[in-house]
């Protein structure tokens, strides 16, 4: 009804519907329903505890839900529910077009292999085998995320956490995504190199036309990221809009709660 | 160019609920309506506490009004901010609505330069263009250039303020709110700013303001817009 | 002390069963041996037993070698490529006493081939089979730990991660510089390890006449290569596979073309180079090639080997 006239708005990147988890009795997440358009970034904010990070598995593929739908508009199959998909096609999707940053970079890089040959490995999961372009690929993407790109034959633990993020981050878009998730992604660092790393995020996702969604419980970091915000409680959504109306004007009790709490300095 | 207006406010009311106060109710205004042609500057007028900042976050989208509609005209219609879905009000303001607010709020490190770029990248301008646009809007404004490749937070709040209004009429946006934008500056800056606003407004902007300074209201105020006579019963 | 006799293999009074194993054990690994062929590269797993022989001695390969061996075969041991070895005189000695064969160091005239970390010079036929001795079968292992996320690879054909290693490789040395267990595919749909043999050798597997067999023990897997499979090394594009070369030629019989193992000669680093592969060497030199170092005393201490059974 409020669709802007002249302009077809672009049709929904990932429509979730009814996103249902039960850990047995115990409730993951319920009836979680949204649309995500291509280039909107989407936050999923609340305490520790209300579902944000079961609802992010859920949506990416990570964790079946016990009912609801998760539908992508895949470029094999258009837009088509991610858990009705055979597991080598939703790997293959996933590995095409998705990317996933993780809180914490051990999980998200392979510690054995150098930094750089972390970055190309998407490249070589897609049938990447030229040696010297897939380098090239992975030098320039450490330089986008500004890394020193000498050190591109070391380790992972031999960067700070700071840098290791960086690696994470180009590991992530190396191979073109049009989903990226994010978990806490600048969650263990400290602050000053934390805004640094969000500048970096916000850079790329505006340069990319990237759709995100980042689960945090900082809401500095949902303000200076998302474009708009899903507040958890308990496993349900209570609140949802555009980010800085949900923070500035919260209507839900919990949300005055959660804006209320957070710590001025 | 239309002559429609370019906002049309009507029958606002917004009540705040704080449920961790015991639900406490404020009223703030009700059955509000406003519209601003283009060329108009209409300044919200009326003692501090009537509602004029929450008036303007309304309009923005910033705030959730109880009842009512704000449409904006864009692309030959009008868009009811009030009820259009996130994306809609982001790109209503990333190529319809700009706002002026009275603090910086921006992400912290990142340098002043490349603050002010940033409304023109976002709507596909080129890095060159956006540059040199940047640097002309704040050599203007007379920001040092030694500060512009500085982040702005140890910036003096009328340095702050200055960045502000850069970023917000860098771009020509057909609907501008300005949130006290002369607070923190001096006369001379003071001035440079009533010559930005009536540039803009000589182009066919449409414009909504706060101003606590009387001589900036008197120069750039096309009518005064009393918030008090909206308002809402305690 | 009396020592008992031990019974003829085939005795009624005999000891153990016929080739060590049971019966029923042998036919469970026969039908692995099966579906492996039916699945070249393929990993199949099988309830791998207890060996008279530590893990990493070569289970794996005994356990093949029992299940398809009958007294009509012919066998054949190699360690290194070489038959008099500990370990392969061991192995061939259990055979002979458990399962009644002949053996031989004769490639040519063995039917059943078991070695560890090469293939014999001599191209093989149709008729023999070549048992490998694989420590471990998984080739993504070092890259991915978990055995549930290398299944899933293997069954989507998610390969990208060996590609991983061989670019470590050239990033650290300017060449894939991995040389033994150079990752294979197989029909090109399975990724398979070779076990340890050097990389000279990945391109024998190809389109070879015999079938070949692969037992782990330890890891309880069994694979195998048809006749007449395509195998093919990993590479890239722009770092295309390559076997090693050498400048030397076997010291003793002078082969240009086969593989060389360095022996360090004496505390002041003289060394000499001389084919792994002993039958071959002996071969050539019967057939009258002479190295630049013919006749020293490596050779002669040939003569003091293990006598023909």
């Amino acid at each position: 009804m409020n669709a802007i006239p002249g302009r077809i708005a672009p049709a929904p990147l990932l429509s979730v519907e009814g996103l249902t988890k039960w850990y047995g009795h115990v409730l993951g997440c319920r009836d979680v329903a949204f649309d995500l358009r291509p280039g909107e970034v989407l936050g999923i904010v609340g305490e520790s505890g209300s579902g944000k990070t079961t609802l992010l598995n859920c949506i990416s593929g990570k964790l079946t839900p016990t009912s609801g739908e998760v539908r992508f508009d895949t470029r094999r199959f258009g837009l088509t529910d991610i858990y009705g998909l055979s597991e080598p096609d939703r790997r293959r999707m996933q590995r095409e077009e998705w990317g996933f940053v993780h809180q914490n970079p051990r999980d998200g890089l392979r510690m054995r292999v150098s930094g750089g040959a972390n970055v190309a490995e998407p490249l070589m999961n897609l049938g990447g085998r030229h040696y010297g372009n897939m380098r090239q690929a992975t030098i320039d993407w450490l330089d986008r995320v500004e890394l020193d790109t000498r050190r591109i034959d070391d380790k992972p633990r031999n960067f700070s956490g700071g840098m290791q993020q960086r690696i994470q981050v180009a590991r992530n878009l190396i191979h073109g995504p049009r989903l990226v998730f994010m978990d806490e992604p600048t969650g263990g660092l400290d602050v000053s190199v934390q805004a640094r790393l969000l500048d970096l995020l916000r850079e790329l996702v505006r340069d990319l036309g990237l759709a995100v969604i980042i689960v945090t419980h900082d809401m500095a970091v949902a303000r200076l990221m998302a474009d708009r915000l899903m507040v958890m409680k308990g496993g349900e959504v209570v609140e949802t809009g555009l980010t800085d109306q949900v923070l500035d004007d919260p209507q839900h009790p919990y949300t005055q709660l959660l804006v209320s709490s957070v710590l001025q300095i | 160019m239309t002559d429609k207006p370019l906002i049309i406010v009507e029958d606002l009311a917004k009540t705040f609920v704080l449920h961790n106060a015991e639900q406490a109710t404020i009223p703030v205004f009700q059955d509000l309506t406003l519209q601003v042609a283009a060329g108009e500057c209409v300044v919200l007028a009326g003692e501090s506490g009537v509602g004029k900042s929450t008036l303007m976050r309304s309009i923005f989208g910033n705030y959730l009004p109880t009842q009512g509609a704000v449409k904006v005209w864009q692309d030959g219609a009008y868009v009811d901010i009030t009820k259009a879905n996130p994306h809609e009000v982001l790109e209503v303001r990333r190529r319809t609505l700009g706002y002026v607010s009275q603090f910086l709020r921006v992400i912290p490190r990142v340098p002043t330069l490349q603050l002010v770029m940033e409304p023109l990248l976002e709507n596909g301008v080129s890095f060159q263009e956006a540059k040199d646009r940047a640097s002309e809007l704040l050599s203007a404004l007379r920001l040092p250039e030694a500060h512009w490749d500085l982040p702005p937070a140890t910036f003096s709040g009328g340095e702050q303020q200055r960045v502000n209004i850069a970023r917000s009429f860098i771009r020509k946006y057909p609907v501008l709110l300005l949130d006290e934008p002369t607070a923190s500056l001096d006369a001379e800056n003071r001035a440079i700013v009533v010559r930005l606003i009536k540039e803009a407004l000589a182009e066919g902007a449409a414009m909504i303001g706060i101003f606590h300074d009387l001589d900036v209201r008197d120069a750039v105020a096309s009518r005064l817009f009393e918030v008090s006579q909206f308002k809402a019963a305690a | 002390m009396n020592t008992p006799v031990p019974a003829r293999a085939n005795a009624p009074e005999r000891y153990y069963n016929y080739a060590y194993l049971d019966e029923q054990t042998k036919r469970m690994i026969r039908r692995s041996i099966l579906k492996a062929l039916a699945i070249p590269g393929y990993q199949v797993p099988f309830g791998s037993r207890e060996m008279p022989v530590p893990y990493g001695w070569g289970t794996g390969g005994i356990q093949l070698t029992a299940a398809i061996i009958g007294p009509d075969d012919v066998y054949k041991c190699i360690d290194q490529g070489a038959d008099d070895t500990t370990n392969a005189v061991s192995i061939r000695r259990f055979f002979a006493n458990v399962a009644d064969v002949a053996t031989t160091e004769d490639t040519g005239e063995a039917t059943i081939i078991q070695t560890r970390h090469r293939i014999p010079e001599k191209p093989l036929k149709e008729g023999q089979v070549l048992v490998y001795q694989v420590p471990q079968p998984e080739p993504l292992r070092g890259l991915e730990a978990r055995e549930t996320e290398t299944r899933a690879m293997h069954a989507y054909e998610e390969y990208g991660l060996q590609y991983v290693s061989l670019y470590e490789n050239v990033s650290a040395y300017g060449r894939i510089a991995a040389t033994a267990g150079y990752p294979v595919m197989v029909e090109e749909r399975y990724l398979m390890s070779p076990s340890p043999i050097p990389k000279f050798d990945n391109p024998k597997m190809a389109q070879n006449e015999a079938v070949m067999l692969f037992g782990a023990g330890r890891e309880k897997r069994i694979y195998a290569v048809p006749p007449f499979t395509r195998v093919r090394s990993l590479d890239f594009e722009d770092y295309p596979f390559e076997t090693q070369t050498w400048e030397e030629t076997c010291a003793l019989c002078g082969a240009k073309d086969s593989y060389l193992d360095e022996v360090i000669l004496d505390d002041a680093g003289d060394k000499m180079f001389v084919c792994s592969d002993s039958h071959h060497c002996a071969e050539r030199r019967a057939a009258g090639h002479v190295g630049p170092m013919a006749g020293h005393t490596l050779d002669q201490d040939a003569a003091l080997k293990e006598p023909a059974q």
